[in-house]
């Protein structure tokens, strides 16, 4: 993925830089570029609109910078001065407790472990099948699109129950193993329907050409399909790998001893004990907002392309 | 195949008849790809929800044999006032998750596109657009310990908010008095949630030409009529995705409830999925649990039915 990935956004800097000094250039004439309209008519109501959005967005993010706070103050500063005041210092001892407390080491290193595997396991399943369904075009693909989008809206309250019988049977329960299956399968429903719908716009004379070059399905499938999706592998990747990090109730469900834990199923489970005092929620809850918030700048790139990701120019 | 038809219809009859043989078997040949796919998907999918169907119509406790008991299960269900109590709630987390965010996202989406964009430079509407999408990246449970702290009646920040503005009289127990418990979940929902419809819908307004809402401005046109002329028809499909999108999730918004409230005081905020997880891990009342589920499927599955339905009349009347 490390790979595509860095190519495309290579690609996209050159293009951006391309277009800024296309814009840096003076006009030639009268022909101005109708995607550049001129910012003039900044009325006081363009102003007040302006202002308006930045206080909403400042709206938006009172709760982390509340959350940051108090993250960093000791408890008796926090009776003292109440949770509005910024902290005095910089006190890591909050968040040093909270993180041996609930082992946090270990409960980042298993919700990393499960979300990479998910989204690898995923992809993979998601490519076989759409070969299969996009590019095989099988009879009765209708049928298992149909039936997998359903899959996709179906509520997993109505597969929990089944599923945690089920995994207790062969021995699955409380394994992180048993919780990355169900996510592959969960996840790929989606990533199947995407790619399939990808794949059967996919160029047949490019498959024809590796045909007669000798290649056979196996090797056209990795050798040609794979190479030119993969910017869609890649957006899939990481929206596979942020939901299932997001996921709470299979995991709480199923991962029911302390060394297993997810993030989420941790935080959630220590916030339901009510055991936490202020200082050490807000500790826990930046721990657990940190590494989202640096997913969501690494992957803003491919996100943001997310949506028009499926088109094959 | 359609490479091949061609050269197929000069030939002879059994020579068509050859070459859809070939084609039927090339297709078979990718059969095998299909396998893992299908086999995973039915252990892991397709048995589980139908030993939830079964389950709802039996009398079981997780453990020993499930007693049938036919419609029993659903004949209590409609008779148990917790359950529409949890269903009523439900229309108005719907509300908070997927109206009210759809519509502010909409204005926010074509204020930004259409005013802060061409006035003040992309850069400000991106940068103001990342910091409304922020909260969509938090994990549901750290969003909800996030505002059960801030929000808690002794040491919380809202509190001490409106304490610092002089609007001491407004502090609250907001989570924990039933009158205000389903609003307060449902504000924090919008907060959660807004920044999903935006993005999307400030995505789909990229199609839309800027010198459309230029020569709309020149000709006199109010921000108001632009937005209902302009960016309402444009992204309509974007709407209906989204509503159909955000729905199906309030539908099945179980981690806010879990994290918040867990369903109280008194049941103020419960909601059927967390309804059913109380019954099939609580009171290991699975049979009961399952109907519940069954019934927030079917409800999900007509939805979905309903809103393709509609979303496929409604722009197919526009070609």
């Amino acid at each position: 993925m490390s790979a595509g990935d860095a190519t495309t956004s290579a690609t996209t800097t050159a293009t951006t830089t391309a277009a800024a000094r296309a814009a840096a250039a003076p006009p030639a004439g009268a022909r101005r570029p109708a995607r550049r309209p001129r910012r003039r008519r900044r009325g006081p109501s363009a102003y007040a609109v302006l202002v308006g959005m930045a206080a909403l967005a400042g709206i938006m993010l009172i709760p982390f910078v509340v959350v940051v706070f108090n993250a960093l103050k000791t408890p008796a500063e926090y009776t003292a001065n109440g949770p509005l005041a910024p902290p005095e210092g910089l006190y890591l001892g909050g968040m040093r407790d909270f993180w041996e407390r609930v082992g946090f080491g270990r409960v980042l290193f298993n919700s990393f472990l499960i979300s990479a595997s998910v989204a690898v396991g995923a992809v993979l399943l998601s490519v076989l099948n759409a070969y299969a369904l996009g590019i095989g075009r099988v009879k009765g693909r209708m049928w298992v699109l149909v039936a997998l989008l359903m899959a996709n809206t179906l509520p997993q309250e109505a597969l929990v129950y089944p599923l945690f019988y089920l995994s207790k049977q062969v021995g699955l329960y409380d394994t992180r193993l048993g919780v990355i299956i169900v996510f592959t399968v969960i996840q790929s429903a989606f990533g199947t329907y995407l790619l399939s719908s990808v794949l059967s716009t996919f160029p047949r004379p490019l498959l024809e050409a590796a045909r007669i070059d000798g290649a056979g399905r196996w090797q056209i499938l990795w050798r040609v399909v794979v190479p030119v999706v993969r910017p869609t592998l890649s957006v899939l990747l990481v929206f596979f790998f942020i939901w299932t990090w997001n996921e709470f109730l299979i995991p709480l469900v199923f991962l029911q001893s302390n060394d297993n834990q997810t993030v989420s199923v941790a935080l959630g489970v220590l916030h339901g004990q009510r055991l936490m005092d202020a200082t050490m929620s807000s500790a826990a809850a930046l721990l657990g907002l940190i590494p989202t918030v640096v997913f969501f700048l690494v992957f803003q790139r491919t996100l943001s392309r997310g949506l028009t990701a499926g088109a094959i120019k | 195949m359609t490479v091949q038809a061609p050269k197929a219809a000069g030939k002879s009859r059994a020579g068509q008849a050859d070459q859809a043989a070939r084609a039927g078997r090339e297709r078979l040949a990718y059969l095998p790809y299909l396998v893992p796919g299908v086999l995973l998907f039915t252990a892991v999918i397709g048995v589980p929800f139908l030993m939830n169907l079964y389950t709802s119509f039996t009398e079981w406790e997780g453990i020993g044999a499930p007693r049938w008991i036919g419609l029993g299960n659903y004949a209590e269900l409609a008779e148990d006032g917790e359950f529409w109590a949890s269903f009523r709630n439900n229309v108005l987390v719907v509300v908070g998750m997927a109206i009210v965010p759809t519509a502010v996202g909409l204005v926010l989406a074509a204020v930004l596109t259409d005013l802060i964009d061409r006035h003040f430079g992309p850069r400000a509407a991106s940068a103001l657009r990342a910091c409304i999408y922020l909260p969509q990246v938090l994990p549901i449970v750290i969003a909800g310990i996030v505002w059960s702290w801030l929000l808690n009646p002794e040491s919380g920040a809202v509190n001490a908010l409106l304490d610092a503005v002089g609007l001491g009289s407004l502090a609250h127990d907001w989570l924990g008095d039933p009158a205000t418990a389903l609003w307060t979940v449902m504000a924090v929902m919008v907060w959660v949630q807004i920044g999903f419809p935006l993005v999307v819908f400030m995505s789909g307004l990229q199609r839309v030409d800027p010198s459309l809402y230029e020569a709309a401005e020149i000709d006199g046109a109010s921000w108001a009529r632009r937005f209902r002329h302009i960016t309402l028809p444009q992204i309509r499909p974007e709407i209906f995705v989204v509503l159909l999108w955000t729905t199906i999730a309030a539908l099945k918004a179980f981690a806010h409830i879990f994290v918040l409230t867990k369903g109280g005081p008194g049941g103020a905020t419960n909601v059927p999925s967390y309804y059913s997880y109380v019954n099939f891990f609580e009171r290991t009342d699975v049979g009961y649990g399952s109907a519940i589920s069954t019934v927030l499927t079917l409800i999900i599955l007509a939805l979905t039915v309903v809103f393709l339905r509609v979303q496929s009349r409604d722009l197919g009347e526009e070609r």
